[in-house]
């Protein structure tokens, strides 16, 4: 059996093997981590929701850590440990079930992964559940490749729009001109909105699926063309974020860039609305 | 060999002469076809992983000068810089060419046909001839998606998942004009291969297997392929009738996935009222079995090949069969988790994040069962094993991190970026890719009668694994710091200026990693012509393949069918003289020697392979 | 097997140990003696019809969403397709009978029913084109509208798999003209069957799917 490794190769290599789990695997993988909370990690949340979703990454990250951490302590010592020695003497156990020990693995994980879908669905519903009462509202307007807005203006409600109406330079919006709840609506090139106050935002597409993505705000939605999503949230920071288009939608993907500014108080976000009219 | 297989050397009566172009061209030897099926995946890799060097090197160094590339891609580059559209070709084809040209093809397509007839001791598959033409219909789906990159507009750019109205308007996307186009057609081609290759193997598993041979003794391998084929055969269709409806879309003017009054390129689009939800939730109902059927393969082999070279049996055998069957079960109910952000009604997350942590269950089953078969086994590390352990780990590593992804709260934030890259790279392509390459050096007697060069493998080995972990673990910080997958370009962006740095060290890993494989492919057609001889059973194994000669002959078995006494995992049997029992040992070749074991003749009348010896 | 060890012969798996039934009774089919030729052709064949219930499954589950959006006018229904759906059904029970004869032993009768129920199948496919003929005159195209789209790719996708089942019918016929003996010859055109009575099926249901839901 010339094939077969020499035993006391096989203890070498379980050595080696068993450290490169625990040395690049285990130390690597678990500092690595460490590392980047402080050099790639989250961007600076500035939402609420975005505050629930990193607390629910924060819980799950330790959960899996640890499963992790055990299970990688358990395959690196056990692929040194158990390694052929070239004993004559040493035989494998034979062992091939054991009923309380499955029922164990199966029943443990499953327990952890209930309490994780628990917390999950909680704050999911809570990010989904409806806006309150007189938010703002902003509608959106996604196509290759940049980001349109339009605020309802003084009546409160936008009036209709279609891509019928579109007129590159005059109309890029496509407003309905018909509508007169769209006469005061103001279409606008960036997004701003006030600290502090809930903002909605119903979105769609001129075109092919885009994706509103606020890295800030933990925000991610799709815009799907012939049909409205919708997103509301509270934005807890003032300042200027970034948006992004998170789904692939033709070559300029990679540009289609905006942004978006927090107000601190609604005065300087109704002086930044006035000047938009013009 | 103490004990003799029954039929394995006895020469062969089904040998006769056959053409060269019977033999290794148009064969209906299954065996043949698996190795067809191997190869071409192998090239197809080396295609897939080019694409994959070239994304690396626009992502880590944007803005580089490719002198070389343009020579082959005239058209992707203007002025020695890559074009973003031909960005867009690659990252599509990349993904295409892997999952379903590379993966599918090689572990199901590649390892059922060479294992699955001689693990249950037939002759053949049931139907050689329908398995000669799935193989067949895979080449020429090759060269209908190669010849994608030179026609107009260059090829498919909408992602590996198509998403419409972009890969179905034509001037959406450059390679939505003619591309696309080409890229349905190959892979309804290559669908048609699937699911004859898995009538097959379902048939085969059902009605050829030898005498002894209950299903309750199956390997677990063929326990894998046999369950990934049911999986094959109830998704796939489904894709097809996608694929279908699209190439309507693109050239009959039916409106089955876009929706009315879009403005693309400031044109109006003639179309009304489709749904491209719609497609989504089609692909995906695939898409997510697909995966399954990539990594269920792979951990068959892997099953194997550390109860084989642990010399221990494999652990929970049939909670491994009814892990196995209850994640196929429940991959065809999670296919909505890959939709959080779709704008699909939010209790359909719940549910759906409800069935996909639950399958986390029996994959967490099969983690603890392979660490049990572990613990104080006698590990001979071959290359094959040490392939194994890195699977395991992989699949660990990938595994946890889909439960953040499974989350739709924690998703909003990773949904797209490149965690979800280095999530599915881990626990699907670098396990899958583990598994083959745990099954290559396994079973490479079986294909050419040699052994692969163990050393070039050990070496190989370290790289890949080293590699692996070194592109792909960094990109879960790009992902958690927002970048997002298919950009051809961060530079765009303020808050992804901090990973230039990063990009640039998963580039260069990369590059190792891709460079590694390169010596499995030199040790691969090497020990194919010049590897040392193997014996019919090399690694002293139990199933019923190694009992056949090295390389089966044509029917694989001599005159007579092999004769199965017990179940695939009799190693180490306490009073056996050897540390294994072949498939095909009788009964009484177990426990002559029980009682020097300290074990009485009370155990020995619940037979040797008594619990807790 | 004959000589054993006495402690040995009970059934080797423990109650809860792997290993499943005993040794060599065991239900593996496998051996050219042990398999009958036509078993793995009607595994193949439910196999397959699954396959393309998987298929119609994904069409069908499309169609109903995309009925339930604003914008759906019906087809009217072409009256052919009734005349299409009696060809089909008498088809189907021609090769029933066929199938009996062949069981009594009138391999002329089997024949016989095998190149009527082709002739029955062809008779179907060019009344289906009857009907789209209708409907192209009266202005109804692939891209007119939703229904009418789904109404050609059903009819369409029905037809290809019914014309792959001429195919298995012709060659079926062409095997039931070989052999001698009448029981192999049923066996043979068993699977067949199978495949002919579910595009049957298939056609009903596709029926009542596009005008009758």
């Amino acid at each position: 059996m010339a094939e077969l490794p020499p035993p006391t190769e096989s203890q070498q290599v379980g050595r080696r093997l068993g450290l490169l789990i625990l040395a690049m695997v285990l130390v690597g993988g678990v500092g690595s981590f460490l590392w980047a909370t402080r050099v790639w990690w989250l961007p600076p949340v500035a939402s609420q929701q975005g505050i629930e979703v990193d607390r629910l990454f924060t819980i799950t990250l330790i959960v899996t850590g640890l499963a992790f951490i055990v299970v990688h302590l358990a395959l690196g010592v056990f692929a040194w440990r158990y390694a052929d020695r070239g004993q004559p003497t040493q035989r494998a156990f034979y062992w091939h079930d054991n009923r309380t020990l499955e029922l164990t693995w199966t029943l443990v994980p499953a327990a952890v992964l209930v309490t994780l879908i628990s917390m999950g669905a909680l704050v999911w519903t809570r990010v989904h559940s409806a806006p309150p009462v007189g938010a703002m509202m902003v509608d959106v307007r996604a196509l290759q490749f940049g980001w349109m807005f339009r605020y309802p203006g003084p009546d409160g409600t936008f009036g209709k729009a279609g891509t019928e109406h579109v007129n590159p330079g005059s109309n890029p919006f496509g407003v309905d001109p018909a509508d007169p709840a769209g006469a005061d609506d103001i279409v606008t090139k960036e997004l701003h909105i006030v600290l502090g106050e809930p903002v909605v935002v119903r979105m769609t597409s001129h075109d092919v699926i885009h994706s509103f993505f606020l890295p800030n705000f933990r925000v991610k939605q799709d815009v799907v063309p012939g049909m409205f999503t919708t997103v509301w949230f509270v934005p807890t920071a003032s300042g200027k974020f970034e948006i992004a288009c998170a789904e692939l939608c033709g070559v300029g993907h990679y540009i289609m860039r905006n942004t978006v500014t927090v107000e601190p108080t609604r005065a300087a976000f109704e002086a930044w609305l006035a000047q938009q009219k013009k | 060999m103490a004990v003799k297989p029954e039929v394995a050397h006895a020469e062969h009566e089904h040998e006769h002469p056959r053409s060269f172009w019977k033999k290794y061209v148009f064969s209906q030897d299954h065996k043949i076809i698996g190795i067809q099926y191997l190869m071409t995946s192998f090239f197809m890799a080396l295609v897939g992983g080019f694409l994959a060097m070239l994304i690396r090197m626009q992502l880590g160094f944007p803005g580089l000068k490719f002198y070389w590339a343009q020579w082959l891609f005239p058209n992707g580059f203007s002025g020695d810089q890559m074009k973003p559209d031909f960005y867009l070709a690659m990252v599509t084809m990349h993904g295409t060419i892997m999952i379903f040209f590379v993966l599918t093809t090689a572990l199901s397509g590649g390892f059922g046909n060479l294992l699955i007839p001689l693990q249950i001791g037939a002759r053949d598959m049931a139907f050689p001839w329908l398995n000669m033409m799935s193989y067949w219909l895979y080449p020429p789906a090759i060269l209908i998606l190669l010849a994608s990159f030179f026609v107009t507009g260059g090829a498919a750019s909408a992602g590996w998942t198509s998403y419409p109205p972009l890969s179905a308007l034509r001037n959406a996307v450059p390679g939505s004009l003619y591309g696309q186009t080409l890229w349905l057609i190959s892979l309804a081609l290559l669908i048609v291969a699937f699911l004859f290759g898995s009538l097959n193997y379902i048939t085969t598993v059902l009605q050829l297997r030898t005498r002894g041979m209950s299903m309750s003794r199956l390997p677990l391998l063929t326990w894998a392929q046999f369950i990934t084929a049911i999986l094959m055969l109830l998704s796939f269709p489904v894709l097809l009738a996608a694929a279908i409806m699209m190439l309507f879309d693109r050239h009959l003017g039916t409106s089955f996935f876009i929706p009315g009054g879009l403005i693309v390129g400031g044109q109006p689009v003639p179309h009304s009222g489709g749904d491209p939800i719609l497609w989504q939730h089609l692909f995906w109902f695939l898409g997510h079995p697909e995966v399954y059927v990539l990594i269920l393969p792979p951990m068959g082999i892997v099953s194997e090949v550390l109860s084989t070279n642990g010399r221990k049996p494999i652990f929970g055998y049939f909670f491994m069969i009814g892990s196995l069957a209850s994640i196929a079960f429940l991959s065809f109910l999670v296919w909505g988790h890959h939709m959080f952000t779709s704008g699909m009604d939010p209790l359909l997350g719940t549910a759906f994040m409800t069935t996909t942590l639950v399958i986390a269950v029996p994959s967490a089953i099969k983690t603890f069962n392979w660490l049990a078969t572990l613990w104080r086994a006698k590990i001979r590390y071959t290359t094959a094993t040490m392939f194994a352990v890195g699977f395991i780990s992989l699949f660990v590593t990938g595994g946890l991190t889909g439960i953040f992804l499974a989350s739709p709260a924690i998703d909003i934030h990773f949904q797209d970026t490149f965690f979800v890259v280095a999530h599915f790279h881990f626990v699907m392509a670098s396990a899958a890719l583990f598994g083959l390459f745990a099954g290559s050096y396994h079973w490479f007697p079986k294909m050419f009668g040699r052994l692969m060069n163990e050393r070039l493998g050990k070496i190989h080995f370290w790289l890949t694994f080293i590699g692996v972990y070194a592109t792909f673990f960094p990109m879960h910080f790009a992902g958690t710091a927002g970048m997002m997958r298919r950009i051809f370009s961060t530079q765009m962006y303020q808050f992804l200026q901090p990973l230039a740095g990063l990009n640039i060290f998963i580039s260069i890993a990369g590059f190792m990693l891709g460079i590694a494989q390169l010596l499995f492919a030199y040790n691969f057609i090497y020990s194919a012509f010049r590897g040392p001889k193997a014996g019919s059973n090399p690694w002293q194994a139990n199933t019923l393949e190694w009992q056949a000669p090295s390389p089966p002959p044509h029917g694989n078995w001599g005159a007579t069918l092999p004769v199965v006494h017990r179940w695939p995992y009799d190693y180490s049997v306490p009073g056996a003289e050897q540390d294994f029992l072949p498939q095909t040992a009788p009964e009484q070749a177990a426990p002559t020697a029980l009682g020097a074991d300290g074990a009485g003749s009370a155990s020995l009348q619940v037979k040797p392979r008594g619990e807790e010896a | 097997m004959a000589a054993r060890i006495p402690t040995l012969e009970k059934p080797p798996a423990p109650p809860r140990g792997p290993g499943g039934p005993a040794g060599d009774r065991g239900p593996g089919h496998g051996g050219e003696d042990a398999v009958a030729p036509a078993t793995p052709a009607k595994v193949f064949v439910w196999l397959f019809v699954g396959t393309v219930i998987v298929l119609f499954a994904a069409f069908t589950s499309t169609y109903l969403a995309r009925r339930g959006q604003p914008g759906w006018t019906e087809v009217p229904l072409p009256p052919v397709l009734w005349l299409s759906t009696v060809i089909l059904a008498v088809s189907s029970a021609v090769l029933e009978w066929a199938r009996r004869q062949g069981r009594a032993g009138r391999l002329d009768g089997l024949r016989r029913g095998l190149v009527l129920t082709t002739v029955l199948g062809i008779g179907f496919l060019a009344s289906q084109l009857v009907a789209w003929r209708q409907l192209v005159s009266a202005g109804l195209y692939l891209s007119t509208d939703p229904h009418s789209s789904f109404f050609y790719l059903l009819t369409g996708a029905h037809g290809l798999h019914l014309l792959g089942g001429l195919g298995a019918l012709l060659y079926t016929g062409w095997k039931v003209h070989q052999i001698r003996q009448s029981a192999p010859a049923v066996a043979f055109t068993d699977p067949t069957a199978t495949y002919w009575h579910f595009l049957g099926i298939l056609w009903v249901y596709l029926f009542g799917l596009l005008f009758w839901l």
